[in-house]
């Protein structure tokens, strides 16, 4: 369970609705699949500078989490309360139906053993090859790794097209809920966002818990948000008719 | 507004120069020294391109990489196509349009149904011209990853507000591109009539390649 020195935001999760819960240590990774009507829930205990994802239909590795079609169908490249992940096929993977850092980037990618080497001036952890043995374990590899979402991070494009990161948005006790609409591979690497500028290399825990969230209603927010929303869960449920 | 850093390649010595059609795919290698020449005839034509190292296509272009390794998410005069390992895939040596866009992805059958009605799954679109030309060289879509594409407008706001608004590529708007080792590169000359990305009006394209100077 969470540390004794951590705290969380509130929205106490029922204990009898806990499937899994499970802390990750910084520089590691994790990988489940997350069922269709979970919730998979992120704490980022400590303020952990960032966590990179990546996700899947867990029925059809070769339909993946796009972030250009995320960014493309909501009109925004950074992710809030209310907006989905899409896959590549035009429907949802997750909805984020709460979150309470409000900022996550789809843009500026992970870091891999050359962006650690300049950084840290050694061979630390890094995403890429986090994903690369998560994915190897499923009998994946180097061509199933997308361009990931990266939690916790707040990055910010200036008129001129200018990418910088900004500092603040990883708040020890943020969490972010992921109800997976479809069964869901979620591939998660502890490892600090390639443009935190901190040189010394000290990725914090985080604790992932799934837990059988209720049934979205008719008027649940990430369902109605848009039309878009709406023909995409459309093309979701498609799935498990 | 930006203006080539190198002396002008005379058409009339390339040893490669056709049009695309409209919303056609196509794929070609690009040996490195070798420089390739997008021309978009009609203006505000969107160009969807992706590119691989031939000899190994599991590197392939990166937008995040390339986006960071820049610190701008725009495509112009200068910009290195960094690969997933890395690598300088091409470098962009010349455009006269000013950016391109990498954020936006490729229009799907899938993506459409969802962005504009559940009808428009079975309109044409881009991943449909990429998975026609990629099956050639034996791949197929694991190979398919975020893509660039040029002449295509989408600002991006601070707070990452962004959409595909009208076109800023001007008939005859050119980019050069210069293969920094051996490119796989397949095209998708975008179909799309739901949005402003080809000004509703899809246009044929040139190609152009020269050998190395």
């Amino acid at each position: 369970m969470s540390t004794a020195q951590t705290t969380e935001h509130s929205l106490e999760i029922d204990p009898t609705l806990i499937l899994w819960d499970e802390i990750i240590p910084g520089g590691a990774y994790w990988s489940r699949v997350i069922q269709r009507g979970t919730t998979l829930r992120i704490v980022d205990l400590e303020g952990s500078r960032g966590l990179s994802m990546l996700c899947y239909n867990a029925d059809n590795g070769v339909e993946r989490y796009n972030a250009a079609d995320t960014a493309k169908i909501q009109f925004n490249a950074f992710l809030k309360k209310g907006m989905v992940l899409y896959s590549d096929m035009g429907r949802v993977l997750f909805s984020l139906t709460e979150d309470t850092c409000g900022h996550h980037d789809t843009l500026a990618g992970c870091s891999n053993v050359a962006t650690n080497a300049a950084k840290y001036g050694d061979d630390s952890r890094n995403s890429r090859d986090n994903f690369l043995l998560a994915l190897t374990k499923r009998n994946m590899g180097k061509k199933d790794i997308m361009p990931n979402l990266n939690l916790f991070s707040q990055v910010a494009i200036e008129p001129d097209g200018s990418m910088t990161w900004v500092e603040g948005a990883s708040q020890a006790g943020c969490f972010v809920d992921l109800r997976a609409e479809m069964n869901v591979l979620a591939i998660l690497s502890n490892c600090p966002h390639v443009l935190d500028p901190v040189t010394a290399y000290d990725p914090k825990p985080i604790r992932v818990v799934v837990w059988k969230s209720p049934a979205p209603g008719a008027d649940d927010l990430c369902r109605t948000a848009s039309p878009e929303a709406i023909r995409g869960f459309q093309n979701t449920d498609a799935l498990f008719i | 507004m930006v203006s080539t850093t190198q002396s002008e390649l005379d058409p009339k010595l390339a040893v490669y120069d056709q049009v695309l059609a409209a919303r056609k795919p196509w794929a070609q290698v690009v040996k490195k020294g070798q420089t390739l020449r997008i021309v978009d005839l009609g203006g505000n034509q969107a160009v969807d391109f992706l590119v691989y190292n031939a000899d190994d296509p599991s590197e392939r272009y990166s937008a995040p990489d390339t986006i960071r390794m820049q610190g701008n998410i725009f495509i112009t005069t200068g910009t290195k196509l960094y690969s997933n390992d890395g690598n300088a895939l091409m470098t962009v040596v010349k455009d006269t349009c000013g950016k391109h866009d990498t954020s936006g992805g490729a229009c799907s059958c899938e993506s459409n149904s969802v962005r504009f009605g559940l009808d428009k799954k079975w309109q044409h679109a881009c991943v449909e011209n990429f998975l026609y030309a990629l099956k050639d060289y034996g791949m197929g879509k694991r190979d398919m990853t975020s893509n660039i594409n040029f002449f295509m407008n989408v600002p991006v706001s601070k707070d990452g507000t962004l959409e595909i608004v009208d076109g800023i590529s001007d008939p005859g708007s050119i980019v050069d591109l210069y293969a920094e080792m051996n490119a796989l590169v397949v095209i998708s000359n975008c179909p799309q009539m739901n949005n402003p990305c080809n000004a509703y009006n899809p246009t044929p394209i040139q190609l152009l390649i020269w050998d190395a100077l």
